[in-house]
């Protein structure tokens, strides 16, 4: 095939049939602060390679690594220790290139391997079925919602203020085009319970409701038992959604299927799948069996060949969009294939005992750091329950007691300022996450750190 | 009861101002099998010709068209656990739901029986 680069002809009359001016045009929803404006400060038009990698490395320098620096970031990503083997199995040429596996004759590898996942989800999330993976938590989340439409033909979700800001942010935008009604909120700091909005759910669900949407632990850290919610969504005949950002929790915690949950979401992320700068990550999906029909994504199943061997086949397909366009379920006709084998090694390797052992492990650590951190002046752990995250109230406005943390080499948390600019109420909360990466020694640099800031 | 068919396969059996509509023989014999049907729920309203029920088999998935405008009185729940009914029994136990019909003028350009028979002949 030959390769016919496009002249600035016909660029032009591509743009014309769109409407566009310009090819920056079609980036006009990147805020302006986020784009380039012009050439690289300092690197020269034309430079030797060498020249050029030196200057992009002391560009880099610049960063704060995660893995170089006490790291209490969370918020929705979890640094974890990530085995080398992941790596090592997913960059076999027979999974990292594998197409979609629309062929099983010729995909049995990587069926067995969605299978797998789907098995491994479902299990996690105490439901009975899992699709092949979402893009990732937050669509997941939006997928979730759609499909209790679909379930009950109605139109109105109740949204937890404990759901993570980005997650009700990117189903807003959804909503705009779909008609359904989102019933939103900010969190509060409540103490012992931050987030906790059950009470407000519960007097909220009415005959109009498609689903409720709550996080758990929601983005302050709490925990809490779903269950009297479930019943109550059950007797206005709306479906409970779950959303899991976190799925090292459930190791510890009971799933959101046990306590009644109708679907449960969530990022992967956690396991198998490093922070990658933000993406790509994993989405979690999983659902009671009877509403298979109205999953949107792929899925997988378990049959027999023609000569009554085990094998896997995608199976009711009917759901997607490349038999049903746009009568489809989802118009994500794809997967997270690479992550989601990521996550399925994984999780192999942690096994059962492996993954309830390193929820107890991240949940001591974070129970260690909280009652250190309780002990600098100016700081509060708002938190009763919480596996391995915590939200602190500090005496200051925490954004930019964040930046002095970090110009000491310190990734001290997520400010709430940052999740939710202009929320004078939660200016001064810092959510901090601490998994198995975090030593003692870090805890302590961040609470000598914390200590001097606060001053 | 008197009993219409539509291009679509459907047939509607009418008696009075309720009518139930289901697939045809022909269709089912198309379809093969059959392995799961959505039928509307009681209280939707359809309308001539649009969409009212998705029927899928082991070969396609398929949309079932209202043959008549009108509100749904019953979906047929038997259905939902043995859709096979429709390869059975298309034309009794394979129904797919009852309306009540809100312009039993719409039946005029219906085929009856001997027409459709003619007409699948021509296919």
């Amino acid at each position: 095939m030959r390769y016919l680069p496009l002249t600035d002809a016909d660029r032009a009359s591509m743009l014309d049939v769109i409407g566009a001016s310009s090819i920056d045009d079609l980036f006009i929803d990147v805020p302006a602060e986020a784009r380039l404006s012009g050439p690289v400060a300092g690197l020269p038009l034309h430079a030797s390679e060498m020249a050029v990698e030196r200057k992009l490395k002391a560009m880099a320098a610049k960063n704060l690594v995660a893995g170089e620096s006490p790291f209490f970031l969370g918020a929705g990503a979890y640094r974890h220790h990530i085995p080398a083997t992941v790596d090592h199995i997913i960059q076999r040429g027979e999974f990292l290139t594998a197409y979609t596996p629309y062929q099983p004759e010729i995909a049995q590898g990587t069926l067995q391997a969605l299978f797998e996942f789907q098995t491994q989800v479902a299990r996690l999330f105490g439901c009975d079925v899992a699709n092949a993976s979402m893009y990732d938590g937050s669509t997941a989340c939006w997928e979730a919602i759609g499909m209790a439409r679909r379930v009950t033909r109605r139109k109105k979700a109740i949204v937890s203020g404990g759901l993570h800001p980005h997650y009700v942010s990117l189903c807003k935008t959804m909503a705009k085009f779909t008609g359904d009604t989102l019933e939103t909120a900010l969190p509060d700091l409540t103490d012992g319970a931050p987030g906790d909005d059950l009470d407000r759910l519960i007097a909220a669900i009415d005959g109009e409701t498609s689903c409720v949407v709550v996080q758990n632990p929601n983005i302050l850290g709490h925990v809490a038992d779903l269950s009297e919610l479930a019943a109550a969504c059950h007797a206005k005949g709306a479906l409970l959604v779950v959303v899991v950002t976190e799925p090292v929790s459930l190791g510890l915690i009971k799933s959101p299927g046990e306590m009644g949950a109708d679907i449960v979401v969530g990022e992967g992320q956690s396991i198998g799948v490093g922070l990658n700068f933000g993406g790509p990550y994993v989405g979690l999906f999983a659902c009671a069996e009877k509403y298979v029909r109205q999953m949107p994504g792929r899925l997988c199943g378990e049959t027999v060949d023609a000569s009554g061997k085990r094998g896997f086949v995608l199976t009711l397909s009917t759901r997607e969009q490349h038999i049903r366009r746009e009568k489809a379920t989802s118009n994500i006709c794809t997967n997270a294939g690479l992550c989601a084998m990521a996550f399925t090694v994984h999780m192999s390797l942690l096994g059962e005992a492996g993954l309830r052992k390193l929820a107890e492990l991240n949940h001591a650590n974070a129970v260690a750091a909280a009652d250190r951190l309780a002990k600098v002046p100016g700081v509060e752990v708002v938190n009763g329950a919480f596996f391995n995250e915590f939200t602190l109230r500090l005496s200051k406005e925490a954004r930019p007691v964040v930046h002095t943390l970090a110009a000491q080499g310190v990734l001290g948390g997520v400010s709430l300022g940052r999740l939710y600019p202009g929320a004078e109420g939660l200016a001064n909360g810092l959510v901090v996450a601490v998994t198995e990466t975090a030593t003692a020694e870090d805890v302590e640099r961040l609470a000598s750190a914390l200590e001097e800031a606060l001053v | 009861m008197t009993i219409f068919f539509t291009e679509e396969h459907e047939w509607i059996a009418v008696e009075g101002s309720t009518a139930t509509v289901g697939i045809t023989d022909y269709a089912q014999s198309q379809l093969g099998d059959v392995v799961f049907v959505e039928v509307p729920p009681a209280g939707t309203a359809v309308e001539k010709g649009k969409e009212a029920a998705v029927v899928e088999s082991v070969k396609a998935a398929s949309d079932v068209y209202a043959p008549v405008s009108g509100q749904v009185i019953e979906g047929n729940a038997a259905l939902e656990g043995d859709p096979a009914l429709v390869n059975t029994s298309p034309e009794a136990d394979g129904w797919f739901f009852k309306l009540t019909l809100s312009d039993p003028s719409e039946l005029d350009g219906l085929m009856d029986d001997a027409a459709y028979k003619a007409f699948v002949d021509s296919l």
